[in-house]
Formats: structure tokens, sequence, C-alpha cells
């Protein structure tokens, strides 16, 4: 894609120089983290992770619970300070310059971060101020903002009266007001409605599409990364166990099956002899066989056990997802051992 | 623009939040205003004429006598020091509240001044409260205070109380911070409230107990009330005066850093 065929222009910003907003700051979205570090009491939260995220595209780090996503997003955000690490935001060091880091970044977190005493309006009111945008500029990023997020209505109503939904809406909408170029959300759409996560991931698209946003997103629902990301990273227990596209992530755990059900034993065992490359389980009276789920495929297998008269009761085909690749990928342990954060 | 025009720009944002805070939900406004003028209601009128009687031979403004019109020259004072100390709770609340959601991590995250937070709320609460103070000021007057200050003297005693609404202040954002809970939050400014009625606000300290009659003559209030009571009815402030002032610009130095400090833990120690 186009996106990330700039990628090597936007990570080595000696050769291409950076794109310049009008107000004078510097704009060269990419995140560039090596070795990053955190401990908490001694305990290690982030043990040693690399992150390279091109400009203008979706990167989501995904994880279970504990993982460490919410410390990572902390970080970059300059939250919390690193105890380990290398880390450049936009082209700024994390560290050393995190006013030049806050000034490029935008952070939509778990948890809404909305003034409640106030309304919609007064809330993205307080972010135009905060953006140090002028008067008039700043009632115009407002009324855009509302209509884009479908508040209009509620402008005038009282933060504390709104819908869950429409308070993550109202903050990430705030997020927006200062035309972040590198957006941070973690988990964003965490215990929203369908319709309300759909007119996120619609969202974070056209930002990424027509503004050339960088997005940096951590989720646990790999439908979400498999729908919007360009690249995936899966955190597991502090650390990077795999990146790539969703394709690549998906071509590394075993492929595609068709599964067959049947009524007894003996058609199992049947079925079992005919199709000696699958793997019966007698116990749910299935067989598994190694496929990509097309039609000659599945035509093949019913043409066997037509022919040898099989009765098999019915088929489901399993292409392989984000799901295998998680569960593949994040151990068994992980999810027993939940670490505070 | 330059860091501190960026500052000033940003506290006034967060100063407009707080208004617009305090307008919509007026109840810890309303009590910052109503409070003082019913104490001082309280004790002219009620506790008036024993507290006066008892303060004839002490040594407090002079000429104190028992009746209840020359008590109120006494306790007005005592009384406007105490409006000065009302606007304490709402920024522990305030500065709690607020800790306690998300917005803080957001105001963190953007490149705004790092104490602009903390001021407006500051600088909201010392507003609320001098509005306090005026309005107890005029129904004294009106009830019978007669002060006898020049200009000059009642804009020193209105900068003294002031400077004690933003020592409060700077202290009460401290307590807003370290509190886990806003009821803790709540509770913190308490005893600094308290603190005028072991001074010189209600009764002279010569009528105390030996041990707290010394803590009554050495807290910080004490002083300053004296101070008000020489400004406004007295003639001459002696050594109250500088004292009051050093107590004051010392609590608002201490305040100010120690919540600077708590604001700036407060986001490392997550």
């Amino acid at each position: 894609m186009s996106a990330t065929s700039r990628s090597g222009g936007a990570r080595s910003p000696g050769l291409i120089p950076p794109p310049t907003r009008a107000d004078g700051r510097r704009a060269a979205p990419a995140l560039d983290v090596t070795g990053l570090r955190k401990e908490f009491d001694g305990r290690t939260v982030l043990d040693g992770i690399d992150l390279h995220v091109p400009e203008g595209t979706v990167f989501s780090l995904l994880g279970p619970n504990g993982a460490g996503k919410t410390t990572t997003v902390a970080i970059l955000s300059t939250l919390l300070a690193p105890d380990g690490g290398r880390a450049r935001v936009a082209g700024y060091d994390l560290v050393r310059q995190s006013e030049s880091v806050r000034s490029v970044i935008g952070v939509t977190g778990q948890f809404a971060a909305v003034d409640p005493l106030l309304t919609a309006e007064e809330n993205l009111r307080l972010m135009a101020d905060l953006a140090h945008l002028d008067r008039a500029t700043g009632r115009r990023r407002t009324a855009e903002l509302l209509d884009a997020f479908d508040l209009t209505k509620a402008a005038r109503r009282t933060v504390g009266t709104l819908s869950g939904g429409m308070r993550r809406k109202l903050d990430l909408a705030m997020t927006l007001v200062g035309e972040p170029r590198l957006l941070f959300l973690d988990e964003p759409t965490t215990g929203l409605d369908p319709r309300s996560r759909r007119t996120v991931w619609e969202t974070v698209r056209r930002l990424v599409d027509e503004q050339r946003v960088t997005v940096f997103l951590t989720t646990q629902y790999l439908e979400e990364a498999d729908h919007l990301a360009d690249r995936i990273a899966v955190l597991d227990r502090g650390r990077i166990v795999a990146e790539g596209t969703a394709d690549d992530l998906k071509r590394r755990v075993p492929g595609g099956h068709i599964r067959l059900h049947f009524p007894d034993r003996a058609a199992l065992r049947a079925a079992a002899a005919l199709l000696d490359s699958g793997t019966a389980d007698p116990e749910a009276l299935t067989l598994r066989v190694p496929g990509d789920g097309g039609i000659p495929a599945l035509r093949a297998v019913l043409d066997v056990l037509g022919e040898a008269a099989v009765p098999a009761d019915r088929l489901s085909v399993h292409t392989p997802d984000l799901d295998d690749v998680f569960l593949a990928l994040t151990g068994p342990g992980t999810h027993s051992e939940e670490h505070a954060r | 623009m330059s860091a501190a025009a960026l500052a000033l720009r940003d506290s006034r944002t967060m100063l407009r939040r707080v208004l617009l805070h305090a307008r919509r939900y007026p109840s810890l406004s309303l009590s910052v205003l109503i409070m003082p003028v019913t104490m001082l209601l309280l004790f002219t009128f009620a506790f008036g004429g024993a507290l006066g009687a008892g303060l004839t031979g002490g040594s407090g403004p002079g000429s104190a006598a028992g009746s209840g019109a020359d008590y109120i020259d006494y306790i007005a004072p005592g009384i406007m020091l105490m409006a000065a100390t009302a606007g304490s709770l709402s920024v522990a609340v305030g500065v709690c509240v607020d800790m306690t959601g998300g917005i803080v991590n957001r105001f963190r995250t953007m490149s705004i001044s790092r104490t602009a937070f903390l001021t407006g709320h500051v600088v909201g609460a010392v507003l609320q409260t001098m509005a306090g103070v005026v309005l107890v000021t005029v129904v004294a007057v009106l009830i019978g205070f007669r002060p006898d200050a020049s200009p000059l003297e009642w804009l020193a005693a209105l900068g003294l109380l002031t400077l004690v609404a933003l020592a409060l202040a700077w202290l009460s954002a401290g307590f807003g911070l370290v509190a886990r809970t806003v009821e803790s939050a709540s509770n913190m400014p308490m005893p600094l409230q308290f603190l005028p009625f072991l001074g010189s606000a209600v009764v002279t300290p010569e009528t105390m107990p030996a041990g707290l009659r010394w803590f009554a003559e050495h807290q910080p209030f004490t002083p300053v009330i004296e101070t008000l009571r020489g400004l406004l009815t007295g003639d001459g402030i002696g050594t109250d005066g500088p004292v009051a002032l050093a107590w004051c610009t010392g609590l608002v130095l201490v305040g100010h850093l120690w919540a600077r400090r708590a604001f700036h833990r407060s986001a490392a120690g997550r």
C-alpha cells in the first residue's frame, strides 16, 4: 500500500526533511523504539521491546490483559518514564524532548478522559484553548468534530448524562482537536457497542487515509487489529513475541481445516480410514481434515465420503484467524498470571 | 509565544474551567459565601452577649466592653479570616475529583504548562474566597461593625486575607493530590478551618488554659487576626504585621512547592 511505501523515508529523517505544519512545529510521525524496559517494584513489566512504526500507518499492539500494552502507551505518551531503552516519537527523543513529543501526539486511553461536569461542546472548546487555537478556529474545530462524531444533538448536554459510547466518541473527538500527527489509542473500543465500534474504526481509517495520521493502537480484539492495522505486534508478558501483517501472522500458525461431524463412531472410523490426512476426535465424533476451505477441496472430501456411503451429519470450514495466532503465540500461563496493570 | 505567556494562557484556560464548574455546581461555592455570614450572625447575635462580656478585662482590642455592639468590632476581623479559609475545601475536593478521573492524564499528555492545572484550581478558589470575604465584611458593617481604617489600611487588610486564602488554597491543592478518595480530601482541610477558633478569632487567648493559650498565641492565624484588628479598628499592627506576613508567605511557598511536587509524583508513581 502507498502508506507503507514511504516508510523508508519516514524512518530516516536525515534524508527526507519532515513536513512542517503551519505553526512551524515539526511533524515526522514515526515511532522508533529499541529495548524499552519498565519495572514496577522490581517486577519487569516491559522486557526490552522494539517497535518501528512508519508514518501514516496503523500499528496494533495486540495482547492479553496484563501483557504491558497500557504501560507501553503510558511511556510513549510521556506519562511514565521508561527504565531503559531508547525511543524517538515523531523524530523527537522521548525523554529529552518530551515537550516536543507532547506537541505532536494525541492520546485516548482506556477510560474516558473527559470533564464530566462540562458539556460536550465545552469539553471540546477546552481542548481548543489548551491547543492554543484562536477563538474562531477553536469554534470551527468544535463544530466540525461534533458533526463528525454525530454529537451535535448532545453538544449542550453535560457529559455526565451521556451514554458510555457517546463519552468515548467525545473522548476521541477531544484528542483530535489539536490535530495530532501520531495518535495513541489504548483499547479504544473496549466496552463499546458494535455501532460505536464501527464509528471509531471508520474515523481511524479516515484519519490515516485522508490526513496521513499515524495510529498506534492497542487492543485485545483480534478482529479490530485484523480490520485496522497495517502491522501487528503481539505482546506477551512484556515481550514482543511476533510481528508482521495480519497475513504474516496467520501464516505462522497451522492452516485451515474442514471439520466433519458424524452420527456415530463407526462412521467416524470409516471416514478416518478414507481420509488419512484427517485427525479424528472420537469424543466429539469429528474429523479434522486439513484444507483451505475452497470448493474443490470440499467437493473432493464429500465425493470420497459419498462413494463409500459414509454418513456425515454436517461440516464446518475453519479458516485461520488471529485468534489462532493469539492462542498459539501467547502462552497459557499468560492468562492466569495477570499483572496489576 | 514565550513560555511565561503560554503558562499564563493555560492557567487562564484552567481557571475558566474551574469557574465554569463553580457556576454549574454552585453548592460548594455558595457555602463559601453563606458559611461566613452565618458564623458572623451567630457569633454577633447568639453568642455575642456572653462572649463579649467575657472579653472585659482582656487585652484584645483594648476598649472591648461587654455589649454586643462592641463585640462585633472584636469578632468581625476574626470572621473575615474564617471566610478566607472557607475556599480550601473546594480546592481539595476539586483537585481530588479531577485526579480520580481521567482528565488529568489527558492534560499531562498535552503540550501545556505543567502547573496550569493546579494554578487554575488555586486562583479559582482564591477568587471565590475573596468574594466571600467581601460579602461578610459588607454584612458586618451593615449590622454595626465600625472600622476606622483608611483606604490604604483596607487594602492592606484585603491583601493579607488574599495571602491567607492563597496559602490555604495551595496547601489544600496538596491535600487533594495526596488524598485517595474525595471524602478524605474533603476532611483534610477541616483542621485548618478550625484553627482560628484556637487563636484570637473569637475570644482572647488570655481566657484559655495555659497549654492552649501558648498554642493560641503562637499559631499562624493569631498574628494575622491581630494585624487585621490593628489595620481595621486599632491604632497599629506592632510586630504582628511582619510575623503575619512571614507566616503567610512561608505557607504560600511551602504549599506551592508541596503541591507541585505531589502533582509531579502522582504521575510517576501510578
